[in-house]
């Protein structure tokens, strides 16, 4: 942090005469410190570069006050919650609950989304259904919405002005003096970017430092095997450490839909029951799975894969044998299947302190 | 003598300035020419808002949908006429759902002329089809699996027909190099073409229409049969060399 200070003051009492000193004033201009994403070099090597948009840039000061701003209550309107309790970082930042609590007791309808390697997010459209464009305009839902953090923009804004730290924490993180909504987005937009997840077994096993168990192995065989998982389609290969395609599909969980996910967003009934492919990363702490939490444990997932796809209009082409109900895995297959697949968990992330307050 | 070193000199000097200056006249002259990508089926334009239904019907008399079609097409080239081949070696993916994907320019600076052919590759031919090297194709997740040879997808065209039974039905045309693994080792065949579009006249700026007609991949030589290949068609050798062969006339430049 540059500190520049113009003792305006000092100049004035120079040009004045010895009767006529004004006391002194200081003003303090920060600048924020430019920082680099540190990426991964696999990342680097295989996949497109991430997305940072050019208005907000990561800097020091903003990773440090978006990870503040993430873990305070103070943005919930009796501040009770903050991001952190349905995004808890030793849960891959999901929590256990089906549909997390909000304020007051209030329950959502779709389970809590993990955080991590959100920069690569091409398209950069996020939530269940995609309907937030952009990191930082994702940040605005839950602070109003009533079963989450139930508060507005001004009452947050006046309590994040009205307290001893957060002023200045703002007047260094953006240059300037001034709170808003805005650049309390930007600064926890700036914080999640650095949410990487990259030393999953797995990815030690890519570089050689050690070997996957036979089970692991075959696993990552049936994944990748079109004619038994097929699984790599839209949850990826060993070429690109993502693990989503971060779009949106029709999984053939139900063949009438309670909630419509993307239809609603698009409006395309062609888009009805399409839902955000979720990363495989870090299964092994983000349980319940799917938009709606339904799976408590991963062999549900993979039994319903393997033997209980609901057929409807919408569901994509890419689900086979849906007819048998799926892709009718053995139970071996299965249990290598589900060891693979926790292979893909990375315990360094969850207990990474730069990510915990 | 060293006068005429100095007249030789200045000759050279003389020469070489006039050949870098008709260069630069030359290049000043050249355009830039783009392919822009347009899909039929059996010559009736696929817009946007034709995918996700049913409405077309196969050689093999199957209503079906069109969900997802990309594809990729590599090394780009033009034929001039004196024989001489130049290379716009590059790599395209295609996805007929994302508009920024259907023009594709080819060149920024190509000389003006009628040149003999305008070709491409469709798909990788082995030189470029190297698993993991193309970071914005692993992001795409084009990759074909190590077990299946590698490399990276020709062509993904996806969607639903209606089977005998009456029965919506997803199907998934993905096209690879062929491998047959059914013995200890795997037998290969390249599946890959090129596809020669004929001659072309470059005038000022270009902007040249070329269509893939859907249909064609299920038609000639072969009439597809979708009750019996739908699905799992990537580790089917045979299914990979008829779609080799139905491919070879699903391409055209259309005329303006």
């Amino acid at each position: 942090m540059k500190r520049i200070i113009c003792y305006i003051g000092v100049l004035a009492a120079l040009a004045c005469s010895k009767d006529q000193v004004e006391p002194e004033e200081e003003y303090v201009v920060y600048e924020p410190t430019p920082v680099s994403l540190d990426i991964p070099e696999f990342f680097s090597n295989a996949i497109l570069d991430p997305v940072i948009p050019p208005n907000n840039p990561l800097t020091k000061e903003g990773i440090a006050l978006g990870k503040k701003l993430f873990f305070d209550p103070l943005l919930s309107v009796d501040q009770s919650i903050s991001c952190a309790d349905c995004h808890m970082p030793i849960n891959a930042f999901t929590d256990k609950e089906t549909f997390s609590e909000g304020v007051a007791g209030a329950k959502g309808t779709r389970n809590s989304m993990p955080l991590f390697n959100l920069a690569w997010n091409y398209d950069e459209r996020f939530f269940w259904d995609g309907s937030a464009f952009g990191l930082e305009r994702q940040v605005f839902h839950p602070v109003t919405d009533i079963k989450e953090m139930g508060n507005t923009w001004e009452r947050v804004v006046n309590d994040l002005a009205a307290s001893k730290e957060y002023p200045v924490l703002f007047q260094k993180a953006f240059g300037e003096e001034g709170i808003d909504s805005i650049k309390v987005s930007r600064a926890i937009a700036q914080f999640e970017r650095t949410l990487i997840s990259s030393n999953s077994k797995f990815d030690q096993s890519l570089r050689g430092e050690i070997e996957l168990t036979q089970e692991e192995e075959n696993g990552l065989a049936v994944f990748l095997d079109e004619t038994r998982g097929d699984c790599f389609h839209c949850h990826g290969n060993p070429n690109n450490p993502l693990w989503t395609d971060n779009i949106f599909h029709n999984n053939g969980l139900d063949s009438a839909f309670v909630d419509v996910g993307l239809g609603k967003v698009s409006g395309d009934p062609a888009d009805n029951g399409k839902f955000k492919t979720p990363s495989l990363r870090n299964l092994a702490f983000t349980a319940p799975y799917m938009h709606d939490g339904r799976f408590e444990t991963l062999k549900e997932v993979i039994d319903f894969y393997s033997e209980g796809l609901q057929p409807s209009e919408t569901i994509d082409p890419l689900m086979k044998k849906v007819a048998q109900g799926g892709v009718q895995l053995t139970e071996n297959d299965k249990q290598d299947l589900i060891a693979f697949l926790l292979t893909l968990s990375d315990q360094q992330f969850i207990a990474n302190p730069d990510f915990t307050p | 003598m060293r006068k005429f070193i100095l007249y030789c000199t200045l000759g050279c000097l003389l020469m070489f300035g006039c050949s870098n200056d008709e260069d630069l006249i030359d290049e000043e002259a050249n355009v830039s020419v783009s392919l822009k990508m347009q899909h039929s089926w059996d010559g009736e334009t696929i817009a946007m808002t034709d995918l996700n239904t049913i409405k077309y019907e196969n050689a093999n008399g199957e209503k079906m949908s069109i969900e997802r079609l990309r594809y990729l097409i590599s090394d780009v080239t033009l034929e001039k006429q004196d024989g001489t081949i130049v290379e716009l070696k590059d790599y395209y993916l295609v996805d007929i759902t994302k508009e920024e994907t259907l023009v594709i320019e080819i060149s920024d600076s190509i000389p003006p002329d009628t040149y003999n052919n305008i070709s491409f590759t469709f798909g990788f031919d082995n030189e470029d089809n190297l698993s993991g090297i193309y970071p914005d194709l692993n992001t795409a997740l084009w990759n074909v699996p190590e077990m299946l040879g590698g490399g990276y997808h020709f062509m993904q065209l996806e969607g639903k027909f209606i089977n005998e039974s009456q029965v919506e039905t997803g199907y998934q045309y993905h096209a690879i190099k062929a491998v047959d693994n059914s013995g200890d080792e795997p037998v290969f065949q390249d599946t890959f073409f090129t596809v020669n579009l004929g001659p072309v006249t470059i005038r000022g700026q270009e902007e040249l229409k070329l269509s893939m007609d859907v249909s064609e991949w299920f038609k000639n030589p072969v009439q597809w049969n979708l009750n019996e290949l739908h699905s799992m068609m990537m580790p089917n050798f045979d299914a990979q060399v008829m779609m080799f062969h139905n491919g070879q006339n699903v391409f055209s430049l259309v005329e303006d």
